[in-house]
């Protein structure tokens, strides 16, 4: 209640795998106990990276919205597109600017570098410190749940099709054990070769 | 009656110039040539050090900056205002740039921040345009190598190889004869040196004229070794001795 990063609900979790990355969130906007809706997209795209946000849903909208300049602006300034450790940076130091008022959202960025090929996963808190990995990030309220998951089902240098089934069951199964994370899922692969696959999971809608 | 002096110095002439802009454009044509050259694997960067007197302590005097580990710039016109640029053009660098997404700004994102700062000062109040046009070398990824002009009234041109200040346009000549697309580092630093050797009064030497270059990284300079996809910075100051070697084999 006191805190607001859990008031409205919400997680959100980012794999790597072969030539291949993942990142899924859940649909669920609540008010507390109550769902409010079943079609709250934390997972927004820049370009070829995706970038998700959980915690305060208005939070999240300002937050989104703002990068989404920031990145319009960059790539009309630089005539070149963003890298995701680039697009981490700015993250990161978007929020690290409000150090002292720090906007109430966890977010995960997703994608592949275009010159090296290389995967990049990255979560912050919510003053910006980067935590790269190079298996997967979690954050949102069912963070524990997701950890959970990941750490049993994860295996390295999963396919892309392996990798969806994978994040798919993490977030499902996660979801299943926090009462304000769920109303169904949403997951984006993005592979090497440029391709994005967006699916919908369907859950529990209570 | 105080705010009447606060407006802008430069107005437009009935017929439609910046009266202060060509005065300041004046100042450039009246300083010491500088000369660049974009190469296929660099840019060279080169002016004419006009020592006044013998006793001048000439080691400790540089006309050419290092703006970012990849991106450096000389000037023609008025030394001060130079100065004053460069801080401003490293602090942009850090705090707009590096500060933002962990990485140095492309060349052109460097001369633009520079250009904008140029042109405030043809606009804003109480101030007077900058007496300078600039060089600016630079390397980045996207881009790779480039080579700008930045005039006192802000415009920003491209260039494969210019010269500014007083001798410029027959420095522009000879550089038209000379420049070719196969161009490598070592060519352009030589044909630099031709280009200066019209405009300079008496001997060239090592000491009298100042080359940089923005070429391959330097990982000599980094001040450790071991750590990959580490590169060192790109620009780098030729010694007078470098200098001197390339003069005697004109």
């Amino acid at each position: 209640m006191s805190n607001p990063s859990e008031i409205n609900g919400g997680s959100a979790v980012a794999m790597i795998g072969k030539d291949c990355v993942a990142i899924a969130c859940d649909l669920r906007l609540g008010l507390q106990s109550v769902t409010v809706s079943g079609d709250f997209e934390k997972i927004f795209q820049y370009g070829g990276n995706f970038v998700a946000f959980t915690g305060l849903a208005t939070d999240v909208q300002t937050v989104s919205t703002e990068l989404r300049q920031k990145h319009a602006l960059y790539e009309m300034v630089e005539e070149r597109s963003m890298e995701p450790n680039t697009a981490a940076h700015l993250v990161s130091s978007m929020l690290y600017s409000r150090r002292f008022a720090p906007w109430f959202v966890g977010p995960l960025v997703a994608g592949i570098n275009s010159t090296t090929g290389e995967p990049y996963v990255c979560s912050f808190d919510s003053i910006g410190s980067m935590d790269v990995s190079h298996d997967f990030v979690v954050t949102g309220t069912a963070t524990n749940q997701l950890y959970g998951m990941a750490e049993s089902l994860y295996e390295k240098d999963m396919s892309p099709e392996q990798l969806f089934e994978t994040i798919s069951q993490t977030l499902l199964c996660a979801a299943d054990r926090d009462a304000i994370t769920g109303s169904g899922g949403l997951v984006y692969v993005i592979e090497k070769n440029g391709k994005v696959t967006k699916k919908l999971l369907k859950s529990r809608q209570d | 009656m105080a705010d009447r002096y606060s407006f802008s110095l430069t107005t437009f002439s009935p017929n439609g110039k910046l009266i202060q802009i060509e005065y300041a454009l004046q100042a450039v044509n009246a300083g010491v040539t500088s000369v660049g050259i974009k190469a296929q694997n660099g840019v060279v960067l080169a002016t004419e050090k006009k020592v006044m007197s013998q006793l001048v302590d000439g080691d400790s005097l540089t006309k050419i900056s290092q703006i970012t580990p990849d991106v450096g710039m000389v000037y023609s016109g008025m030394g001060p205002d130079f100065r004053v640029l460069v801080d401003k053009a490293r602090k942009n660098a850090h705090s707009n740039y590096k500060m933002i997404y962990q990485e140095y700004p492309p060349t052109r994102v460097v001369v633009q921040d520079i250009a904008r700062t140029v042109q405030e000062a043809t606009q804003a109040g109480g101030v007077r345009p900058y007496g300078v046009s600039l060089l600016v070398a630079g390397y980045d990824d996207n881009h790779k190598f480039g080579l700008y002009q930045i005039d006192p009234s802000g415009s920003y041109y491209p260039w494969k190889a210019t010269a500014i200040g007083k001798g410029s346009s027959s420095a522009k000549t000879f550089l038209e004869k000379r420049w070719n697309e196969e161009l490598e580092l070592e060519d352009a630093i030589h044909i630099t040196l031709l280009t200066l050797k019209e405009s300079i009064e008496g001997e060239m030497t090592g000491d009298n004229v100042e080359i940089c270059v923005v070429g391959l990284p330097n990982d000599d300079m980094l001040g450790f070794e071991g750590v990959p996809n580490v590169q060192g910075p790109r620009f780098r100051t030729l010694s007078s001795q470098e200098i001197q070697d390339r003069l005697d084999s004109l």
